[in-house]
């Protein structure tokens, strides 16, 4: 492996590792308006100006009324809670075709994007934007969390919730960055290649439970000092070829080169 | 200090007088060690190996080698309450309640992933400068063996804990055990002592982890070392030194205060990155239970190569005599190794018979003298580079971007690629630093200074290059490859093992392909006279008149 994968691998842990912390900071600031947006009863001023968005923003891939084209699927009957999902983690507007929809900075308000979810709601019944109650952990068992998410989530996402990649370029993310509402979201509507974990599978009780336990992954303690990444023996192995057998080189050079 | 000594030196005398200590003691400390930073290879890993002794008793303190269901209550939250076995309980419990249980394992581990990588890079060294050659065979199948056992006794202290990642570890080594044809479901049986995964593997692993191959371990360094004294070092070609005298410092005090302090860094970079960095996080990984598995699944570093092969097979399998047979496991896991560990095992033996070879060695080559081995050298470490990165290749996949399936078919294609153009580049590469040596003792160095000759030419400068450097490049021993036999003798009468003989003859001639002789004395002494002689001539010829410096000059 070179070196520069290393440099890479390494910067990349520790990116994800200050993402997670700063994110989880504004993560909890997002959870309240969120979850506010999922009241049911939607406006007419707000379906409209969803309506509008969903004009400019969204049509062009999933149809004039939602109806899919050949550039996206139908929306009816997704639910608020995809499109919140989809659109507060800035999947949605995709920007262009590729293996999977990435993450990218996200182009609407919160307002903007209820109006939205509240848009697509009305076209057919879906899943909803889970509600403050809904993602709250106090009543959760943090290692029930561990064995669920052990069970359902770390074969794809790892074991630290760091992600892991699937078959042809696709990958499950990082989910360092993700808030409650859009873990439940997640687990709720199973987005791309991820199975949907409904609430008969898997009730609102477990989830809550799994979601205590990312939130315990994401707050990043590392018992035993610098995690390399969380990506197991991997970037150890990268680690002592490079920073560990090179320091013993430059020892055993250096010690030579001293008696000479 | 003085009485001290006098005190010393009575008794040293007095233990004489029954047993030969003293007078043993001052031969051997006498003893003379070549010096290079290379020959402290091997050192590291020795050391790693000492520092895992040590940590590993620390370890058997505290460890419970049991498969007993129990409830953990320990200190770490996030697995309070969850059931588990013994073993892996008692390893949190080391990792969160024992004094220090956490640093001793981390440099438990680190050393480990130390001491495998210290032997690799000390067999390189011992590779490619021909220390394997006679009358080192035996050492160097000692050597190579011992990488082989230390490869297993990680895989068994990697799986002890009991976590996610080493249940998933001993699954797939269950997996490879299964595939051996006919046996394998047998051996299966009789390794966990019934069905996968049992109760009995982690206690029998434990035995096998902690006494038998560390004893076998520590036999094998102990005559490793033996053999070392025995045969005495090699040294690198210098002034001086020849293939019949070692050069270097008494054992005693140099080597042993160098090999002391190195001891110490080697124990205290361990220590450093013990203490700095996480490795095998047990607790993140939670207990085995069959039916989880987590993305990113790997065996440490070393045992990489045996998953990338796995990962980059395809998937082949068969049905006859009722039984399956998998060739998708048992080929790249169980074959392939078996015939990268004979290879290098046999390699001293295969290239002695090649280059018809068979004096004793004790002067080292210079790796470039020896192209064709360390063009071998460089497409082995190619192959198994190869495989080690795929073994990684979800993570690859995931880190850059990259498709998992596009990755396993550069692996398979690369596989039969990369090491043939690694080699021919290594070749390559070897020819052009013996044609410039050549060049060196011929004409001298480039000394970097342009003259410019009246008639407007520029030449550069050569200097004669130092005694010292001289030495070391005239080391260069030439060998004639095998002549190819004729089918028959004078009488008429057919050479016996002709077709064997012939192949001999091929392949040493490949072995010695494109070799650039070594100048002989003549030819040194011509080319300085024939210097010497064109630059006066040239003087005066220039004086004479504008026409065109002899081009020899920089030949
Ligand atoms: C460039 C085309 C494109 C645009 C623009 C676009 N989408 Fe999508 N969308 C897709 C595709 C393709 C998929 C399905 C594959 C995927 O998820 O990557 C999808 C999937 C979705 C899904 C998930 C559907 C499900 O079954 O769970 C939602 C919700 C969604 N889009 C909402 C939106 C919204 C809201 C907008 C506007 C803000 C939008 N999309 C804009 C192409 C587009
Ligand atoms: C089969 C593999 C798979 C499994 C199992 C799986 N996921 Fe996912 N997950 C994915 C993929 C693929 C995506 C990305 C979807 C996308 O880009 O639209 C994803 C996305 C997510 C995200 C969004 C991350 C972000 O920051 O945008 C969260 C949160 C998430 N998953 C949680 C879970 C949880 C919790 C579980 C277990 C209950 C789980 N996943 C199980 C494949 C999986
Ligand atoms: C070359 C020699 C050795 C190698 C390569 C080696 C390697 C390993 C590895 C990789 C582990 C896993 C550590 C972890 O939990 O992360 C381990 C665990 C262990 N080793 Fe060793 N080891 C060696 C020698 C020894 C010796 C000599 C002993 C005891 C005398 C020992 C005792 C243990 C014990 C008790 C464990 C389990 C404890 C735990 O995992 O917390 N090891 N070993």
């Amino acid at each position: 492996m070179t070196s520069t994968s290393v440099r890479r691998h390494k910067a990349t842990g520790l990116v994800v590792l200050l993402a997670g912390l700063v994110t989880t900071g504004i993560g909890y600031a997002a959870v309240t308006s969120t979850a506010e947006a999922s009241v049911p009863q939607a406006s007419q001023g707000q379906l409209d100006q969803g309506h509008q968005i969903f004009l400019e923003g969204c049509a062009t891939c999933h149809g004039l009324a939602a109806q899919g084209s050949s550039d996206g699927p139908s929306l009816i009957g997704v639910g608020a809670a995809a499109v919140d999902f989809q659109v507060s983690t800035g999947r949605m507007p995709l920007a262009a075709p590729d293996n999977q929809a990435p993450q990218k900075a996200v182009v609407y308000t919160a307002d903007q994007i209820s109006a939205l979810a509240a848009y697509v709601a009305s076209l057919g019944p879906g899943p909803s934007i889970p509600s403050a109650s809904d993602v709250s952990t106090t009543d959760a068992e943090l290692a029930e969390g561990g064995v669920l998410f052990r069970t359902n989530c770390a074969q794809c996402h790892n074991f630290a919730g760091r992600g892991g990649a699937l078959s042809d370029g696709k990958y499950a993310p990082s989910m360092m960055n993700a808030t409650p509402t859009q873990m439940y979201e997640a687990m709720l509507t199973g987005p791309q290649n991820m199975p949907v974990f409904n609430d008969k599978t898997m009730p609102p009780a477990q989830k809550q439970a799994i979601i205590k336990y990312i939130k315990n992954l994401q707050q990043a303690q590392a018992p035993g000092g610098l995690a390399l990444g969380s990506y197991g023996p991997v970037t150890e192995g990268v680690f002592i070829w490079t920073a560990g057998i090179g320091a013993l080189l430059a020892a055993a050079v250096w010690i030579g080169a001293k008696v000479r | 200090m003085s009485v001290i000594v006098k005190e010393v030196g009575r008794a040293l005398g007095r233990a004489d007088e029954r047993l030969p200590v003293a007078s043993g003691l001052k031969k051997n400390l006498r003893k003379v060690f070549p010096d290079h930073w290379s020959f402290m290879l091997g050192e590291i890993a020795l050391y790693s190996f000492l520092i895992l002794l040590l940590t590993g008793v620390y370890l058997t303190i505290f460890f419970k080698p049991s498969m007993t269901d129990v409830v953990y209550h320990g200190s770490y939250q996030p697995l309070v309450g969850v059931p588990m076995t013994e073993a892996y309980s008692s390893a949190l419990g080391i990792s969160f309640d024992v004094r220090g249980g956490l640093l001793i394992r981390q440099i438990h581990h680190w050393a480990a992933l130390f001491f495998m990588a210290a032997m690799m890079v000390h067999m390189f060294r011992i590779f490619f400068t021909g220390a394997f050659r006679k009358p080192r065979e035996f050492n160097w199948i000692i050597g190579g063996s011992m990488i082989l056992i230390g490869l297993l006794e990680g895989f068994a202290g990697y799986s002890l804990p009991d976590d996610l990642l080493s249940g998933v570890g001993v699954r797939i080594v269950a997996g490879i055990v299964e595939s051996i044809p006919i046996v394998g479901t047998y051996l299966l049986f009789f390794i966990f002592g019934g069905q996968y995964p049992g109760t009995d593997f982690i206690p029998r692993l434990y035995t096998f982890h902690v006494l038998l191959v560390p004893g076998i371990l520590l036999a094998s360094v102990g005559l490793h070392l033996v053999l070392v004294f025995y045969h005495k070092h090699t040294q690198y070609p210098g002034p001086g030194r020849t293939n019949e005298n070692v050069v270097g410092f008494p054992l005693f005090p140099v080597y042993t205060a160098k090999a002391g302090g190195f001891f110490f860094v080697v124990f205290g970079v361990t220590v450093l990155i013990s203490a700095l960095v996480t490795i095998n996080p047990i607790w993140a990984y939670g207990p085995y239970v069959p039916d989880q598995v987590t993305a990113g699944s790997q065996p440490d570093w070393y045992i990489g190569f045996v998953d990338g092969a796995l990962r980059a097979f395809p998937s082949w399998e068969s049905q006859f005599w009722g039984h399956t047979w998998s060739w998708n496991i048992f080929l790249p896991c169980v074959v392939l190794p078996g015939l990268m560990v004979t290879a290098l095992l046999a390699y001293p033996f295969i290239e002695s018979w090649v280059t018809g070879d068979t004096g004793e060695h004790h002067l080292l080559d210079r790796p470039r003298n020896a192209a064709t081995r360390t063009s071998l050298g460089a497409m082995a470490i190619a192959f198994y580079g190869v495989l080690v990165i795929n073994g990684a290749n979800d993570i690859i996949a995931a880190a850059f971007n990259l498709s998992i399936n596009q990755l396993t078919w550069f692996t398979r294609i690369g596989i039969f690629i990369i090491p043939p153009l690694v080699f021919l580049s290594t070749h390559r590469f070897c020819m052009g630093l013996q044609r410039r040596d050549r060049e060196l003792l011929l004409h001298g160095r480039e000394s970097g200074q342009i003259l410019r000759l009246p008639h407007g030419e520029f030449i550069e400068i050569h200097t004669p290059i130092s005694d010292d450097q001289k030495a070391v490049i005239l080391s260069k021993r030439d060998i004639a490859p095998l002549a190819i036999p004729a089918a028959t003798d004078q009488n008429g009468v057919a050479t016996p093992g002709l077709a064997g003989k012939k192949i001999r003859a091929k392949l040493s001639g490949f072995f010695f392909q494109d070799n650039v002789a070594r100048p002989s004395a003549a030819e040194i002494e011509a080319a300085h006279h024939h210097a010497h002689e064109v630059h006066d001539h040239e003087i005066t010829e220039l004086h004479e008149a504008g026409k065109q410096a002899p081009s020899q000059l920089t030949d």
